[in-house]
């Protein structure tokens, strides 16, 4: 035993030293994360070339997730067209939808009743909602904090509960049709809607008091990720991370759509530009999405749910079948689809991810020429090697984190 | 040449005014901007919009493909302007054999990725870029999905 030498570190260290001292190419290490990480939240696959806990340089990979809904839209008639949409961001299917449908609505000059409009608010606001708590939650989970995530679903619950009512679909909704609502609003909506948003403000109330006092929160978070407003507004990213970086920009307030003009809400900004004030900013625009939803709910027009257009509308069952007219349009609608009348829009809207573009080509048929969506996504994942180059790697998942990426709504 | 209807916009003007050799075509169509530029000038357009005008931010780059009529694609551009609260869409018009142009991305380094985008899916090459790869497909894939005369039934195995 005690001729055994036992190498102590000390006694290592001459080599690591000389190892150290060959060329930087020789040290630098190749790390792949992803596109099976689960803190990526889908498919996203990072190269980075590490050297010792530095990052050297980023290359995400994109693409796994694609699945040629662009492609797929032209084969779709307009109103079929809106199930995909749901289908490229699966955590904000409504703004997607209305995004959508408010470019071809303007593509066929419609005007829709105040109900749908409002509806449609109302809804986007809780998609808000929605998404955000599973960003919440994900986030948070990732940083270490695991009990916000099952605070975060259990509100997030409600909401799916309330597509559901709406709908008949938690997550897939396609609720937003071209000329208004798919459905009319379901009985009892009011309540459940009621419940739910007096008692939202105070659950925001219970994440603030888990993390934004948190000591290992703030040490994770403050000062991480930082970028700068122009290094932004050059890469194309969009949303609250431009907003936690002082810039005082949102679609809703700016270009409104949909009578979000009638509505009494603020645009809340923070200047530091990092994790941490991406959370605060996110946390704000909850409590500002709540406001939303309360006035919509106090508020709400009576009226008819769809647009008085009957040969973009499926008239209603009862018509259908006493009125030959009706039934003709129904069939035709059906069969055919409605034209669209030759030309070319491009709609943006604020998703809770920041810019949602849709660019509809119609070239006077049934079925769109071309649609090219601009996903927040893709803009924003664009920004990453900006972000994280130069940090540690301790710190990527809580960059990227704070960006809040969906794959399927970047891969499209 | 911009036709009659867009001499009182001040981007459009301003843009003819910059170059009016630039400017092809324009119009004014459901409150939005388009104005047709001529490829070889779009660099310089651009770096016009972006400094001059204020259109800081390029909402998003993509192509059309009008097969079978020639010119057969277009790439067109989506800026954005945050003071001026406006939006703006630029096409350049390619023939359909070996479309090129040259890339935007020393304007915005953000054009990178939609660049990328459209030469993976339209088969548009982008000069000058610094990173002209697939993005959505694998590297070896064959033939570009977005083209009208690529089918979407699936004539491939």
């Amino acid at each position: 035993m005690s001729d055994t030498v036992i190498p102590t570190i000390p006694d290592l260290a001459p080599g690591v030293e000389a190892e150290k001292a060959t060329s930087a190419k020789a040290r630098n290490i190749t790390l792949n994360m992803g596109p099976q990480h689960p803190s990526t939240h889908g498919v996203l696959r990072l190269q980075l070339e590490l050297d010792g806990e530095t990052i050297v340089k980023c290359r995400p990979d994109i693409g796994y997730l694609h699945t040629g809904i662009e492609k797929e839209f032209e084969v779709k008639t307009y109103q079929q067209a809106v199930t995909l949409t749901d289908r490229i961001d699966y955590l904000a299917p409504l703004s997607n939808n209305l995004c959508y449908c408010l470019a071809v609505e303007k593509l066929l000059g419609l005007e829709i009743p105040p109900l749908a409009q409002w509806t449609r608010v109302m809804l986007t606001e809780l998609t808000r909602l929605n998404s955000h708590l599973v960003w919440l939650g994900t986030h948070a989970i990732d940083i270490g904090a695991m009990s916000v995530f099952l605070y975060c679903f259990r509100e997030r619950e409600d909401i799916l509960r309330i597509f559901e009512m709406y709908s008949g679909q938690r997550m897939m909704t396609s609720y937003f049709r071209i000329g208004g609502l798919a459905l009319e609003p379901p009985r009892g909506w009011q309540q459940r809607v009621r419940t739910f948003i007096e008692t939202f403000p105070s659950k925001v109330d219970e994440y603030e008091e888990l993390l934004t006092n948190n000591r290992i929160w703030i040490g994770r978070t403050r000062g991480i990720g930082y970028m700068s407003i122009e290094d932004m507004l050059d890469l194309g990213i969009t949303g609250p991370m431009l907003r936690a970086a002082g810039l005082q920009y949102d679609a809703r307030k700016s270009q409104p759509y949909s009578s979000y003009e009638k509505f009494d809400f603020e645009i809340p900004t923070k200047t530091e530009g990092d994790v941490y004030a991406r959370y605060q900013v996110r946390i704000e625009e909850m409590r500002q999405s709540a406001r939303i939803v309360k006035q919509a709910l106090e508020g709400m027009p009576g009226g008819r749910w769809t647009a008085d257009a009957p040969h973009v509308v499926l008239p209603d069952r009862e018509k259908m079948k006493t009125q030959m007219e009706a039934l003709i349009y129904h069939f035709k609608i059906v069969t055919e689809g409605f034209r669209v009348p030759a030309g070319e829009v491009y709609q943006t809207i604020e998703s809770p991810r920041g810019e949602v573009g849709y660019y509809v080509v119609s070239d006077g048929t049934t079925h769109p020429y071309r649609v090219h969506v601009r996903g927040p996504s893709f803009g924003n994942l664009q920004g990453v090697p900006r972000m994280v180059e130069g940090t540690l790697i301790a710190d990527v998942i809580a960059s990227i984190g704070s960006m809040d990426f969906v794959l399927g709504d970047c891969d499209r | 040449m911009l036709p009659e209807n867009l001499n009182e916009n001040p981007t459009a003007t301003a843009l003819a005014a910059f170059d009016g050799a630039a400017v092809v075509s324009g119009k004014f169509d459901r409150g939005e901007l388009t104005i047709e530029i001529a490829p070889e000038k779009i660099v310089s357009v651009c770096g016009f919009l972006k400094y001059d005008l204020g259109f800081v931010r390029l909402s998003t780059v993509t192509g059309m493909d009008w097969y079978p009529a020639e010119p057969r694609f277009e790439v067109v551009y989506h800026l954005h302007s945050i003071d001026r609260n406006e939006r703006v869409r630029l096409k350049c018009r390619l023939p359909g054999k070996d479309p090129e142009i040259d890339s935007v991305t020393e304007v915005w380094r953000g054009a990178n990725w939609f660049e990328r985008e459209t030469f993976d899916l339209f088969g548009v090459k982008f000069r000058n870029h610094p990173d002209l790869r697939r993005i959505m497909l694998p590297d070896d894939w064959e033939g570009h999905p977005l083209r009208k005369d690529y089918s979407i039934t699936g004539d491939r195995v």
